[in-house]
């Protein structure tokens, strides 16, 4: 086989009603969750809410008090870790310190008794893979933190794993690197298309880098979707929250349409049940109008409060006559900055009936 | 022209100087408390040690220790006692120090107290406890006879044995020590990784954690086979006379022979004994290691 030869069939993963407490927090709570076989999904969420701890069920390395996870047709949930055949990048990429590169890619496939000339062979070809050819006599402490990573990532798919495991491998990147490297994991994913789990925190990774994202929180599966429903239509509060910047108007929803003070805002589909909703206002949405507003736009009359240049945008926060904050981006290229309303000013914000999401308001929970 | 060009250089310069002079000053007590307790008494014991009876330059006090025999024989006991007291203080100090390293810290913590608490009492009345519960009619005997373990009461004091039990009890909080230490910097993640790689525990262990917690055995080994070679009270009162180690036959020199010389003309051999074991470790393991008792992480 050669190196664009993808692994041996990448396996689905079935997880259902899987459950771990620590006394009596739920680390997590009944998660139902399948992934599909050859997907990058991403559980993605705030620190404690369970991402990691469903990582480490899914490793082996935690024990959940009951459930169920499967991969392919095989339940595994009893079977110790060096038994589950997943590769997985940790978080400090946990290289050996005693051993080299090429030592440390080789481990898994010596253990596995495999002839020493292949070894070498799968070795030399995991590093090219991660362009680190010929970096195989280095030692650990002789590496920057992205070719550990590098390293990590080569040790993790050398035993060609049908299932790969990260656990926020790029956090300790920084920016720039990051970045390139959510580009590079993208595309080897690609390229040996396993079934792929990712944690991370950081919301603009999860939008970057995956097929579907698994939002949790109290250790609960919060909202399962492809990057742009889940930023789009975002199930909650919490959500919508956590992901992207926001702001929220609440409105009541009556009869099929949602009031705000009196006027009707319009949505893309009809607002659905009756009570309190929010009004999802993503700033780089909204738009500030000049003069008369066009017909059929959801319009909102505010006062300037800040502006803050960010250098690529500039972002105004915006006081309404009901003291509600809303937040507006523009680009500094399509708007002089001189023609930004001052502090003071009195402004009209609009914003598209088909960008114009409604979602419930569970901050009382 | 240059003051212009590098403002406050100098007076900078001066500021660094009085700082590390300040240091050196802080050190100073104890720099002085070395010179007088350590290096003024060896050096005069060096040059004791080549004074011969007659009170002339002599090589006779060094001479004797290659003709006589019975001095050859205690460099080997010194040895041989040391080097078994250090095995088995691995043996068993090994096991306890994995153990404490994975309990949960507030619990290593309590148990780590329990494994310094012999630290707290007096080296003489442990070694004369141990004499009490391993002579003929001792406890241990007593028991071992009443559980039906051996029937005559075994001699475990006054030789070899004695010496060891003695030995390996007072040794082995400064093995435990180091080696813990070295355990609880391996990030647990190496084994966690090992096994994610598809190693069995036992592959585990000895393919990534016993090799990462090396240094600290090694370090921990060192220091308690150093404190044997110059050990004397429990050799002395748990080897009943048959285990004569070099400390014995120095204090032997000095009380029955009133030779000083002989007994520093040993004490100097000891001492150069003593830092051809340091030297040779340190071929192997970096000294701050030793000191630092730990593995520098990853």
């Amino acid at each position: 086989m050669n190196d664009a030869t993808p692994a041996k069939a990448a396996l689905p993963i079935s997880i259902s009603r899987l459950t771990k407490t620590y006394g009596k927090v739920f680390a997590l709570d009944h998660v139902d969750l399948d992934i599909e076989s050859g997907e990058f999904l991403t559980l993605l969420g705030p620190s404690g809410s369970g991402k990691t701890t469903l990582l480490m069920v899914l490793a082996g390395f935690t024990r959940p008090d009951h459930g169920s996870v499967r991969f392919g047709d095989a339940e595994i949930i009893r079977s110790p870790p060096h038994k589950r055949n997943v590769g997985m990048v940790f978080q400090n990429y946990a290289l050996f310190p005693h051993m080299n590169v090429a030592a440390n890619v080789g481990f898994p496939l010596k253990l596995r008794k495999v002839a020493k000339p292949e070894i070498e062979a799968r070795v030399e070809r995991a590093l090219e893979t991660v362009q680190l050819g010929g970096f195989g006599g280095r030692g650990i402490d002789q590496l920057s933190g992205g070719q550990r990573q590098r390293v990590a990532l080569a040790r993790a798919i050398v035993f060609e794993p049908r299932i790969l495991l990260m656990d926020e491998p790029l956090s300790a990147l920084d920016k720039k690197l990051r970045e390139h490297m959510q580009i590079e994991l993208r595309h080897l994913h690609e390229k040996l298309g396993m079934t792929t789990v990712y944690v991370t925190h950081d919301q603009r990774e999860a939008l970057t880098m995956s097929d579907r994202i698994a939002v949790i929180n109290h250790g609960r599966l919060m909202q399962l979707g492809a990057p742009k429903t889940i930023y789009e239509r975002p199930a909650n509060r919490f959500i919508a929250d956590f992901i992207g910047e926001s702001t929220f108007l609440p409105v009541e929803v009556t009869a099929g349409k949602a009031m705000l003070e009196g006027r009707e805002i319009r949505t893309a589909s009809p607002p659905e049940g009756e009570g309190r909703r929010l009004v999802l206002l993503r700033p780089e949405r909204l738009h500030i109008l000049a003069g008369k507003a066009p017909a059929g736009l959801n319009v909102f009359a505010a006062t300037v409060r800040d502006v803050v240049y960010q250098g690529d945008s500039f972002l105004m926060y915006a006081v309404m006559a009901g003291g509600q904050e809303i937040a507006v981006r523009g680009l500094t290229r399509s708007a002089r900055l001189s023609t930004v309303p001052a502090p003071g000013a009195r402004v009209k914000l609009g914003l598209d009936p088909d960008e114009t999401a409604l979602i419930p308001d569970d901050e009382a929970r | 022209m240059s003051a212009a060009a590098k403002p406050h250089a100098r007076e900078l310069k001066s500021d660094a100087r009085r700082e590390r002079l300040a240091l050196l000053g802080l050190c100073s007590p104890a720099l002085a408390l070395i010179l007088v307790i350590m290096v003024i008494p060896v050096g005069w014991l060096f040059w004791l040690s080549f004074i011969g009876e007659s009170g002339d330059f002599s090589l006779e006090n060094y001479a004797r220790m290659i003709d006589n025999k019975s001095y050859f024989r205690i460099f080997r006991t010194t040895f041989e006692v040391s080097v078994l007291t250090t095995a088995i203080c691995v043996l068993i100090g090994y096991p306890l120090a994995y153990f404490l390293a994975h309990l949960p810290q507030r619990m290593a913590n309590l148990c780590m107290i329990a494994v310094l608490l012999p630290f707290w009492t007096s080296l003489l009345v442990r070694t004369y406890a141990w004499l009490v519960l391993l002579q003929r009619k001792g406890l241990v005997n007593d028991w071992a006879i009443g559980l039906g373990l051996w029937d005559e009461p075994l001699k475990l004091v006054h030789n070899l044995s004695g010496t060891l039990i003695g030995m390996v009890h007072i040794m082995l909080p400064f093995l435990v020590l180091p080696v813990y230490g070295s355990m609880r910097a391996i990030d647990r993640d190496y084994v966690k990784a090992a096994a994610n790689l598809g190693a069995t525990p036992t592959q585990a262990f000895w393919q990534v954690f016993a090799p990462l917690s090396l240094p600290g055995v090694l370090a921990g080994s060192l220091i308690v086979f150093v404190l044997c070679l110059g050990f004397f009270v429990t050799p002395a009162v748990l080897g009943g006379g048959k285990v004569v180690m070099v400390s014995m036959q120095i204090a032997n020199n000095i009380e029955l022979f009133f030779n000083w010389g002989a007994a520093s003309a040993l004490g100097v051999v000891l001492l150069a004994a003593t830092f051809a074991v340091l030297y040779a470790a340190s071929r192997i393991v970096k000294f701050d290691q030793i000191i630092g008792g730990g593995h520098g992480g990853s």
